[in-house]
């Protein structure tokens, strides 16, 4: 029931908002990976965001593919969690974390050793429209957890001029995905950071966006 | 609601513009096959993209008058959209893009009504004066004049210049009774975009002496006079088919929609240099966004609708 509801959603609801309402222009599609374990990185701006990205996927890998959010904003009230974590699927992880809790990340490298495809906002939150603030560096360590599952990073522009933080009506625009090569873990965390942050401003350097203040 | 019934006339040039397609992809499928090693997927890309334009224009427009009229909507709706991702905008704005948005279905719904007033004054009056008041209702004067100049301008090209290619639908059957309103779309969309391609092919084989080489270094007056000369010819041929107009005044239309599709299309053309862009966007591929493939309509539909409309309606 809720795998239909799910399907539902994204394969038709999200799909029909995403490619006619809003309308994508994806460069580089075939370096998305094709089967999991796999890790999606990408820049923060809108709700949207999750729903775009997800709708770049064949319905075929749906099951597996889950973004990863923040259990403060989306398991609030009990049908708001049951809505994220069954329809949406999330994958809940603490942003905060207090002492003696276990490791924040452990749901994702169990998500990953079963081959699942997570979707990654290092940002932590979307923050100003069309602004990206620097990645937070739980990235590198699940990275480091990690060094032969891909890390694909993905610049998207214009969602963030169509639906906004603490907006709700949702204006339509064309909206920009580039897709990186994936990003092989360099042997320190550090490097790896640095090496992502760069990736991330190559592909935001390929777009020639209007301006928008 | 008016009466929509497809005639044989407009069957038969559906059937033309099927051939003309046919002709076009085995062309290119002999060039690929006498030097396969030129790389020829943009070629390949638009005449594909081409088919599939064709194959949904036929199908709206035989499908009920009001499935059509809708259709013209949607190409309004993803033109404005298209030009608003390209352009600056102010974040304070949002709001009113959203507005702005919402004139489609008002504008189209005139059109489905076929009332005529209230479509031709709809956008120039009303809309025109109420998004710069929604503007200094959100109270942001930086950049006023130039966000309510831009976004106007998007709103009469993309919205109420193209609805004018709908209203040709809901003219009153009785004066073309052979092909009737969906014979005057034909006519109007087949010769502009005719006449792109003839532009661009006697231009291709002839060009030497540049137009307006600021805006457009590709254009040349050769392509332009050939494009004008043929279109013009296809002009007295069809109008006898899809229109109520003799060959004298199929002249004079050839010869408008030839001259304003060029107008229409470079228009664009300094839009897209302004920004910096080459394509517009990516939803055709081989020919780039949809503005790069309705620029010329933003400048033949309206002026084609009042040419006829003075003379016949």
């Amino acid at each position: 029931m809720n795998s239909f509801l799910r399907f539902l959603f994204y394969g038709v609801f999200i799909r029909l908002i995403v490619l006619i309402i809003l309308g994508l222009n994806v460069r580089h599609r075939e370096r998305l990976p094709k089967a999991g374990p796999a890790i999606i990185v990408a820049n923060h701006n809108s709700h949207l965001d999750t729903m775009v990205l997800m709708s770049l996927f064949p319905l075929s890998l749906l099951p597996k593919l889950h973004p990863v959010a923040a259990v403060d904003y989306f398991l609030t009230s009990r049908l708001f969690s049951w809505f994220t974590l069954k329809v949406i699927g999330i994958l809940p992880i603490k942003r905060t974390i207090s002492r003696g809790d276990d490791n924040p990340l452990a749901p994702c490298n169990q998500a990953l050793a079963d081959g699942q495809l997570l979707i990654v906002f290092p940002e932590g939150s979307r923050g100003e429209p069309e602004q990206m603030q620097s990645f937070k560096g739980g990235i590198a360590r699940l990275a480091e957890s990690h060094p032969t599952v891909p890390v694909t990073p993905v610049f998207l522009h214009g969602l963030g001029k169509a639906l906004p933080k603490g907006e709700s009506v949702l204006v339509p625009f064309f909206c920009d995905v580039f897709v990186g090569e994936p990003l092989p873990w360099t042997g320190d965390r550090r490097s790896y950071m640095r090496q992502l942050d760069e990736r991330m401003r190559q592909l935001a350097a390929e777009g020639n966006f209007p301006a928008w203040n | 609601m008016i009466q929509f019934q497809v005639s044989p006339h407009v069957l038969w040039s559906l059937g033309g513009l099927y051939a003309v397609l046919v002709v076009a992809s085995a062309w290119v499928m002999m060039l690929r096959w006498r030097a396969p090693e030129k790389d020829r997927t943009e070629l390949v890309q638009r005449i594909r993209s081409w088919w599939l334009i064709v194959s949904i224009f036929t199908l709206v427009i035989i499908m009920s008058c009001n499935v059509a009229v809708a259709f013209f909507a949607f190409v309004s709706f993803l033109a404005l959209k298209e030009y608003l991702s390209i352009v600056p905008t102010r974040r304070a704005d949002r709001r009113v893009l959203f507005w702005a948005y919402l004139s489609i279905p008002v504008q189209y719904y005139w059109v489905a009504q076929a009332w005529y007033g209230m479509f031709i004054i709809f956008i120039p009056v009303y809309v025109f004066l109420l998004l710069p008041m929604r503007m200094v209702i959100i109270g942001e004067t930086k950049e006023f004049l130039r966000a309510a100049g831009l976004l106007h301008w998007g709103i009469m090209t993309m919205v109420f210049g193209i609805s004018h290619i709908a209203y040709l639908l809901v003219l009153p059957e009785a004066t073309n009774p052979s092909a009737g309103g969906t014979g005057l779309v034909l006519f109007l969309v087949f010769l502009t975009e005719f006449n792109d391609v003839a532009q661009y092919l006697w231009g291709k084989m002839l060009g030497r002496k540049k137009i307006i080489p600021k805006v457009s270094p590709n254009k040349t007056w050769e392509g332009f006079l050939g494009g004008m000369v043929t279109t013009t010819l296809l002009s007295i041929l069809l109008a006898d088919w899809l229109t109520p107009m003799p060959w004298t005044v199929a002249i004079a239309a050839g010869l408008l929609i030839s001259v304003a599709g060029f107008i229409g299309d470079v228009t664009i053309s300094a839009l897209k240099r302004d920004i910096g862009l080459k394509d517009s966007g990516s939803l055709l591929p081989g020919h780039g966004g949809i503005l790069d493939r309705i620029d010329s309509l933003t400048y033949t539909a309206p002026l084609f609708f009042h040419f006829i409309y003075y003379l016949y309606y």
